[in-house]
């Protein structure tokens, strides 16, 4: 065997070593990333992905879970007719729909108090957690609240308009006409602080160049608004827009604490629709039948975003 | 002219003032309402400062009373910080395996966990409720616990941070023979503290806050959390509502305590990660 020949096995044989080596590593790595993210896909895949399965073969079952497995019967799409033809859904629906004018109302509101605080006001902190407050506190504790507040004969609210000579005020939620309207009250007020300090974080990262060249160029406020503030913004209006959006679309808890969707239907909501079907009625296929709606809601609304996101937005 | 944009701010200020006043009004109803006589609360005009004090009646009937908030502090207070620690473990570890540790399932697997993300959890409500029938989970602080512990959201936040580590560091503690959990638990942790906080918070306010899953998880009265412990309080105790204003001040008291502590976590995290959930 001539030398060349020595050192070409000899590379050979190192290459394989290394290879080998570099293989065994790989498969430790492969291993140790498995053994770090295991908790989080176990709990995922039981807790989520399992259940997300389950709701849709259900929502084309019978069933009565309380008799067992064996009563199980598959209905093909009754369910989704059943939830066409039935007007409580039909209403949910709608009034879901209206809900969305939360969305935009309480955005415009705290877009403005995010200007006024970022830079007209002293003792930022102070405003930052005043609007902030509704934020952190629990739904339960604000919609109890609220409830007592609009109560119709001796509440603060009808009474100061009793005082002002308002006879027969609204007696809101107990009013089929407006308890819709007194629930987007209350939610635009407890979401506004959450908008807010989006937007204070999306006003902060503005340039001050961008001020100062405008202001070189003798521009006024409105123009500063109108060129500066809103294309900046536009990816935290963006954001806040379809979070907004599916966050109407989960409203439960203050439907559930305030009216439970009454008076006569007035107030309810896709989820409290659901959560009425499924644990107090416990028609199991016709819930789940809801379920994959909110799904597709949800799951097309993300999509605007993902594309919408690339196409409209100004980074 | 700085006097004149001076007095612009302050009048401004004062505006502002008055419009977070509109803000706050709710609480201070409740809070003063909590201090008085139950024949006193929808008096008119309002007695923001009550004439006749009652408030530590109100509060001993709300914690010791036949309904005691005691036992429903404590159960909300295991469930959130049990439920915090683990779901902050549970999603750091995934953070830094799915951005420091270079495997190559792990792109795949992390995708299938974000599209997790958008899965509104009222969708699998049904079907959770089932299978925690089966397992013996339902009606159970270990069930709820478990349903709060694995936050696709929190992970995500982490992972944001721990990508920001330097590969340096990783590769320097590697050749002096560190592994991977000694690297995470000695060099990435400590670095990512912050993040840590901010997320832990987070999760505890919204844990604190939920009230949907304790409400369908849950049936036994003793071991029902501060939430449902308050809505039962008002149904049970309908008209008197100086001692409901008691216990909603209650409810709401340990959040505020968290939030003037880690009030600029709070904040960043909002602005950061922004979604609730």
């Amino acid at each position: 065997m001539n030398i060349e020949a020595k050192t070409v096995f000899e590379k050979v044989d190192v290459e394989v070593k290394v290879k080998k080596k570099k293989s065994a590593i790989q498969k430790r790595e492969s291993l140790t990333g498995i053994l770090f993210v295991s908790p989080m896909l176990i709990g995922v895949s039981v807790l989520t992905l399992l259940p997300i399965l389950a709701t849709f073969l259900l929502s084309f079952a019978d069933w009565n879970f309380i008799v067992g497995f064996n009563s199980i019967k598959f209905v093909g799409l009754d369910n989704f007719k059943a939830l066409f033809e039935n007007e409580v859904f039909l209403k949910s629906v709608l009034n879901n729909l209206l809900f969305l004018l939360t969305v935009p109302l309480s955005m415009l509101f705290s877009l403005i108090i995010a200007i006024v605080i970022d830079k007209h006001v002293y003792a930022k902190s102070y405003f930052k957690v005043a609007f902030f407050m509704p934020y952190i506190s629990s739904i339960v504790a604000i919609a109890v609240v609220w409830q007592v507040l609009f109560n119709p004969t001796e509440g603060p609210i009808n009474q100061l308009l009793f005082s002002l000579g308002i006879d027969n005020p609204p007696t809101w939620i107990a009013d089929p006409d407006f308890a819709l309207i007194s629930v987007m009250v209350i939610q635009i007020w407890a979401s506004i602080g959450f908008s807010m300090i989006i937007y204070l974080a999306g006003l902060q990262s503005i340039p001050k160049e961008l001020y100062e060249a405008a202001d070189m160029d003798g521009a006024r406020a409105w123009d500063k608004f109108k060129h500066i503030m809103l294309p900046v913004l536009s990816p935290t209006t963006f954001f806040l827009l379809i979070t907004g959006i599916i966050g109407t679309f989960k409203v439960f808890d203050l439907i559930a604490v305030l009216t439970k969707g009454g008076p006569i239907n007035s107030t309810t909501m896709l989820v409290w629709h659901l959560y009425e079907s499924a644990f107090v009625n416990l028609k199991i296929g016709y819930a789940s039948a809801i379920a994959v709606v909110l799904f597709f809601f949800v799951l097309i609304i993300t999509l605007v975003q993902w594309v919408g996101q690339k196409k409209w937005v100004n980074y | 002219m700085e006097k004149k944009i001076n007095l612009r701010k302050t009048i401004i200020t004062i505006i502002a003032f008055i419009v977070s006043i509109a803000f706050l009004l709710p609480f201070i109803w409740m809070l003063s309402t909590s201090f008085k006589i139950e024949a006193d609360v929808f008096k008119f005009p309002i007695e923001w400062i009550p004439k006749r004090w009652n408030g530590i009646e109100n509060y001993k009937e709300v914690w010791l009373g036949k309904y005691p908030f005691a036992l429903y502090y404590w159960n909300s207070i295991k469930i959130t910080v049990i439920t915090t620690l683990i779901s902050v473990t549970v999603s750091a570890m995934a953070a830094y395996g799915f951005s420091k540790v270079n495997f190559p399932a792990g792109k795949f697997l992390f995708i299938i966990v974000l599209a997790t993300f958008m899965v509104p959890q009222q969708s699998i409500l049904v079907p959770q409720f089932i299978l925690y029938r089966y397992l013996g989970l339902f009606d159970s602080h270990i069930g709820l616990i478990l349903l709060g512990s694995f936050s696709v959201l929190g992970t995500f936040m982490l992972r944001q941070f721990f990508m920001g580590i330097h590969s340096d560091y990783i590769d320097a503690a590697k050749i002096d023979g560190a592994g991977h959990f000694r690297i995470f638990w000695s060099i990435a942790l400590p670095i990512v503290r912050p993040a840590i906080a901010t997320y832990g918070i987070l999760r505890f306010i919204w844990t604190w806050n939920d009230y949907q899953n304790p409400l369908i998880f849950l049936r036994t009265d003793g071991l029902y959390t501060i939430q449902l412990a308050m809505q039962k309080f008002t149904s049970l105790n309908g008209e008197f509502y100086s001692l409901i204003m008691a216990a909603a001040v209650s409810s709401i008291l340990p959040l505020i305590i968290v939030f003037i502590i880690g009030q600029k976590q709070v904040i960043e995290g909002i602005a950061l990660g922004g979604v609730k959930g």
